[in-house]
């Protein structure tokens, strides 16, 4: 450790009646955005040939492209370790991206921070602590709209209308409610931006097959309201059921691209990814 | 061989700058300056120990340095006529039944099984105990603070030799924070900071209240010392002469004689703990303590017991305080429990340790001498400056309220030297290799 | 009769004093759990934060006093405490801005944090015994009590006397507005909520848009007025020394983690019980239990558990018992 940054050495000190653990934040860049420029034409959202890896490491990613079109449910398969999050992470800005572009609606954002991409109308969903636990859902849903100035009753009773539990549990810390509620909060959470696109990833990850089912037709209906959908799916099978795009990864590149019924039915895909 | 030019060139100029208040101020003043140097340098090593080595949080070093300087008192001064038999037994009975008391009352919650029976045997035994306690301590601590009070009026000590006093001293701090750091670090999570804070301050106001023990704040004078008396030495023929040979009157000579001597013990116990202390650090030990320190999940997967581990080395780092404590007792040949101050004990130790270099012994040791160096010499400096600054104005309220407040300049100063090193330099002077 | 006397005795000097300390060490405590609930550090400058505000407030108040001001039956000092919480809150964002906020673009670890605040505490204290000197100052003026002893024991002839204190009764009812407004700023206004998703979780408050620099000013800014505010209210109650503040440390920081750390509503139930356990353990109980018991069995030491000197015992064991019992405090931490 004592070569890094002398300031994240920390000596291994845990000691709770000083420090505290809870709730700090990563490496997220904090960096200023850089400009944005017109880049008509092609999909709605689409990382383009991206390679790069997190701050001065390695490489993860290689010439990798992902896209999204409007009305569609576009998804990320792939073994473990294959770059599936970190794309999508690409995509959102976390990652630096040494070559390769990101276009969002006519625009190219490459060098927006996170933070603006949410302003520009990406919704990201994080695979974990992806609510704030100590607050209610509908604390939560309000810190989703913080960047709204205008009235965001309307767009909380949608999110109500979506997922009526959460109307039902609205005074609710959000840390006491199940693995399923908790993903539908920070699902909509996501959508009190009134998002343009709306990433998820992993949003099965660690919840019972039921309440799976159950998350899959959510997201369908979000995406019925005209929401394009990218996800990162580890229940690679079921995603790729209800995709109209997959994107298959291996080792940071994509190996197959295509309708999602379509990589159902490639022989090579079932026999690699799909278990037969 | 670059950083070692660097490194001895640091040591150089702390011994310039000491030579220095030699030649303008006075070489008492500056052999003052190097003993108590030498003391802080033993202290920064050991919080060191536990910082750099361990990533403990210590903030009770004022509390261990206090129980060595008690050591001081209990091992060297002379034990009190009739104070034993008045109420020594008594006092010691009284303490062994407290203890006996939160044993019992440990084993109780252990042994029993939950329910309001095991709270309320609790209570009874905690509270019984501790009115049983008091009945047998209170009348013995009366009898033993009746003893001639204006002179003793306490237990007085063992009567031995004062440098034994200094082991002893180490003894005693290792004794208290293996209290504590079995409590503290054996909670759930780590609790040591706060822990140290306030054991700290219950030592102090222990030795400040306890008159038995050690007179609390009517203070032991008269320690019995190591080096000779400076009177003696005026007065032996022999000594004069030699002072005189080198051109200087008894009285200076003598005080300066004594400091030496002083310095030479205290440099034999420095570098003893210093060459102990690098021992450890290149010693298997001290490479599965940084690798505790580095990555504490890895080092537990390959079985490490790393609470185990932590106790051991903030025991070891507190005794290290305790025998400077002890130190510093006999070189000012009394203990006043009231100036003990966490700002002065504590976190100046602290500074020494961040300005010096976190994890590096040498660094500990830099950082303790220049550090004390510097505590001391802020003052004159900025009455100096003061003094400069306001020699334009006219004699006031102002004026006086500035040379007045020049003195707490060290403080200010000794704030913004951490500061800049962390800012500028934050690895300290002699970072870790 | 006799009981009743006993009542007064035990109000007069355990539940009444016991209640202003305690108001005290929460509004302490409330400024440390903020910070550590928001920057994620214990700032070890926080007595010193304190005795900054009250320095500051107690400047005006002479300033006014010298103008003639006063407010009557109340201390001047709370006229000028607003001008003593803006002139610490300029302080301590001025500290922000030239020292932590350094640490904040590093991303710096807590612990290094929790250095750097024992430099910003040696400054602090170096400050304010610059500016006001290390010595006591009492600086309370106006009426002294709301009802004194003697006038008690005339209105119920009683022969115990109740004596309130007007600094007393300031400090509750100060506690107590400071505490609501701080609740209801954190609980429902749309700065307060950001600081608590802020405080929950950090990656997500930055993908909300909210922004930490504001978040971190807007805290810097109530954690100084409650320093001031608590600062304040002590020095009414007893008096001001820098050196008193700093030792104030170790019961605001008992308080704060035996509530549980990052919790405020646990900041202000440590602080009570701190204060409640501290003064009942110091006080001596004989003229209580005189009263209480039937006649001939009062006691005849003086019931004193343990001496006033060791106050700072009992917040440390009730510390200890705590977490020994419950490792998170009494509210679980982590949601300011």
């Amino acid at each position: 450790m004592s070569n890094g940054n002398p300031y994240q050495d920390d000596r291994g000190n845990k000691d709770r009646s000083i420090t505290n653990p809870a709730g700090q934040g990563s490496q997220m860049p904090r960096s200023k955005s850089g400009k944005v420029t017109a880049a008509p034409g092609g999909p709605f959202l689409i990382g383009e040939a991206m390679t790069g890896g997190y701050g001065k490491g390695p490489d993860i990613l290689h010439d990798c492209t992902i896209a999204v079109d409007r009305g569609e449910i576009a998804v990320i398969v792939g073994p473990n370790g294959a770059g599936k999050s970190t794309a999508m992470k690409a995509v959102f800005g976390m990652l630096d991206v040494r070559s390769g572009r990101v276009l969002l609606d006519g625009e190219d954002i490459t060098a927006l921070t996170p933070q603006d991409r949410v302003v520009k109308g990406m919704g990201f969903v994080p695979q974990t602590s992806n609510i704030f636990t100590s607050m209610t859902v509908e604390e939560n849903l309000e810190m989703g709209a913080f960047i709204r100035s205008d009235d965001f009753r309307d767009t909380m009773a949608q999110v109500y209308d979506l997922f009526p539990i959460l109307k039902e549990k609205r005074y609710q810390a959000a840390g006491e409610l199940s693995g399923g509620q908790r993903q539908q909060v920070a699902v909509g959470r996501a959508l009190m931006t009134k998002p343009k696109v709306l990433m998820l990833d992993e949003p099965t990850a660690g919840v019972s097959p039921i309440v799976m089912d159950e998350l899959f037709d959510r997201i369908i209906e979000v995406a019925r309201t005209g929401i394009p959908i990218l996800m990162v799916e580890q229940n690679a099978r079921q995603a790729l059921e209800i995709a109209d795009k997959g994107y298959v990864l291996v080792q940071g590149r994509n190996a197959f691209t295509d309708t999602g019924k379509a990589l159902m039915a490639d022989p090579e895909v079932r026999k690699s990814f799909l278990g037969g | 061989m670059n950083e070692m030019v660097k490194n001895t060139g640091l040591f150089a100029l702390v011994a310039l700058l000491i030579v220095i208040t030699g030649v303008m101020q006075s070489w008492n003043t500056a052999l003052l300056i190097l003993n108590m140097g030498l003391i802080s340098a033993i202290m920064a090593l050991g919080v060191n120990l536990q910082w750099g080595f361990a990533g403990l949080f210590n903030v009770g070093v004022m509390g261990f340095v206090a129980l060595g300087g008690l050591a001081a008192v209990l091992v060297s001064m002379p034990p009190t006529q009739g104070a034993w038999a008045a109420g020594g037994f008594g006092v010691i009975a009284g303490l062994v039944m407290g203890a006996v008391t939160i044993v019992l009352a440990v084993l109780a919650y252990s042994r029993m099984p939950k329910g309001n029976m095991r709270v309320l045997v609790m209570l009874v035994i905690l509270i019984g105990g501790f009115f049983l306690y008091r009945s047998v301590f209170d009348p013995a601590v009366e009898a033993i603070e009746a003893i001639n009070p204006a002179s003793s009026g306490n237990i007085g000590g063992l009567g031995l030799p004062v440098l034994m006093a200094w082991p002893v001293g180490g003894l005693l701090a290792a004794g208290a924070a293996w209290i504590i750091g079995k409590t503290a670090l054996g909670l759930r999570s780590d609790y040591l900071a706060i822990a140290t804070l306030g054991i700290a301050e219950i030592i102090i106001a222990v030795l400040k209240n306890e008159d038995w023990l050690a007179r609390g704040v009517k203070n032991v004078v008269g320690l019995p010392r190591p080096v000779p008396l400076e009177v003696d030495l005026q007065r032996d023929p022999e000594f004069v002469e030699r002072a005189a040979s080198f051109g200087m009157d008894a009285v200076t000579a003598s005080t300066i004689y004594v400091k030496l001597e002083y310095a030479a013990l205290f440099t034999v116990v420095l570098v003893i703990l210093l060459w102990m202390a690098q021992k450890a650090l290149k010693s298997p030990w001290g490479r599965m303590m940084r690798a505790i320190r580095d990555n504490e999940v890895a080092a537990e997967a390959m079985g490490k017991d790393v609470t185990r581990r932590h106790l051991q080395i903030f025991v070891l780092g507190s005794a290290i305080c305790g025998i400077a404590g002890a130190m510093m007792t006999t070189l000012d040949g009394q203990l006043t429990p009231g100036t003990y101050q966490p700002l002065r004990f504590t976190f100046l130790v602290w500074v020494m340790v961040i300005v010096g270099g976190s994890g590096n012994n040498f660094g500990a040791v830099l950082g303790g001498l220049l550090i004390w160096l510097l505590w001391v010499q802020v003052e004159p400096i900025g009455l100096w400056l003061m003094s400069t600054l306001t020699s334009g104005m006219s004699d006031g309220a102002l004026k006086s309220h500035l040379m007045d407040s020049a003195a707490h300049m060290r403080l200010f100063t000794m704030g913004l030297i951490l500061l800049l090193v962390l800012r500028f330099s934050p690895r300290g002077l002699i970072p870790e290799k | 009769m006799d009981l009743l006397n006993a009542i007064i005795t035990l109000t007069n000097f355990v539940i009444v004093p016991a209640i202003a300390y305690g108001s005290q060490l929460a509004l302490g405590a409330l400024g440390v759990t903020l910070i550590y609930g928001i920057l994620r550090f214990s700032n070890f400058a926080h007595g010193d934060t304190m005795a900054f505000g009250t320095m500051v407030t107690i400047l005006f108040t002479w300033l006014f006093q010298s103008w003639g001001i006063s407010l009557g039956v109340f201390p001047t000092a709370l006229l000028a405490l607003p001008f003593g919480i803006a002139g610490c809150a300029l302080f301590v964002l001025l500290t922000d801005r030239a020292v932590y906020r350094f640490y904040r673009e590093q991303k710096a670890k807590p612990v290094i944090l929790v250095i750097v605040s024992m430099g910003v505490m040696f400054i602090m204290n170096g400050v304010v015994r610059f500016i006001i000197g290390p010595d006591d100052h009492a600086f309370g003026d106006g009426e002294r009590f709301i009802i004194s002893a003697r006038t008690f024991r005339a209105l119920t002839g009683l022969e115990e006397g109740l004596a309130i204190r007007t600094s007393t009764g300031i400090t509750v009812i100060t506690a107590v507005i400071v505490v609501a407004l701080l609740f209801w700023f954190l609980n429902k206004t749309r700065t307060g909520k950001s600081m608590r998703a802020y405080s929950d979780n950090e990656d997500l408050a930055l993908l909300s848009g909210i922004n930490p620099e504001k978040v971190v000013m807007v805290t810097w800014i109530i954690v100084a007025a409650l320093a001031t505010v608590a600062g304040t209210l002590y020095g009414l109650d007893k008096s001001f020394k820098a050196f008193t503040y700093f030792q104030l440390l170790l019961p605001i920081f008992a308080s704060a983690i035996v509530g549980g750390l990052g919790s405020p509503v646990g900041a202000i139930a440590g602080g009570f019980v701190i204060a409640f356990s501290e003064v009942t353990i110091t006080y001596a109980w004989k003229k209580v239990l005189v009263y209480a018991l039937p006649d001939g069995m009062g006691p005849d030491g003086l019931v004193q558990l343990l001496s006033t000197d060791y106050k700072f015992a009992v917040s440390f064991i009730i510390l200890l018992v705590v977490l020994l019992f419950r490792p998170t405090g009494l509210f679980k931490g982590k949601s300011v």
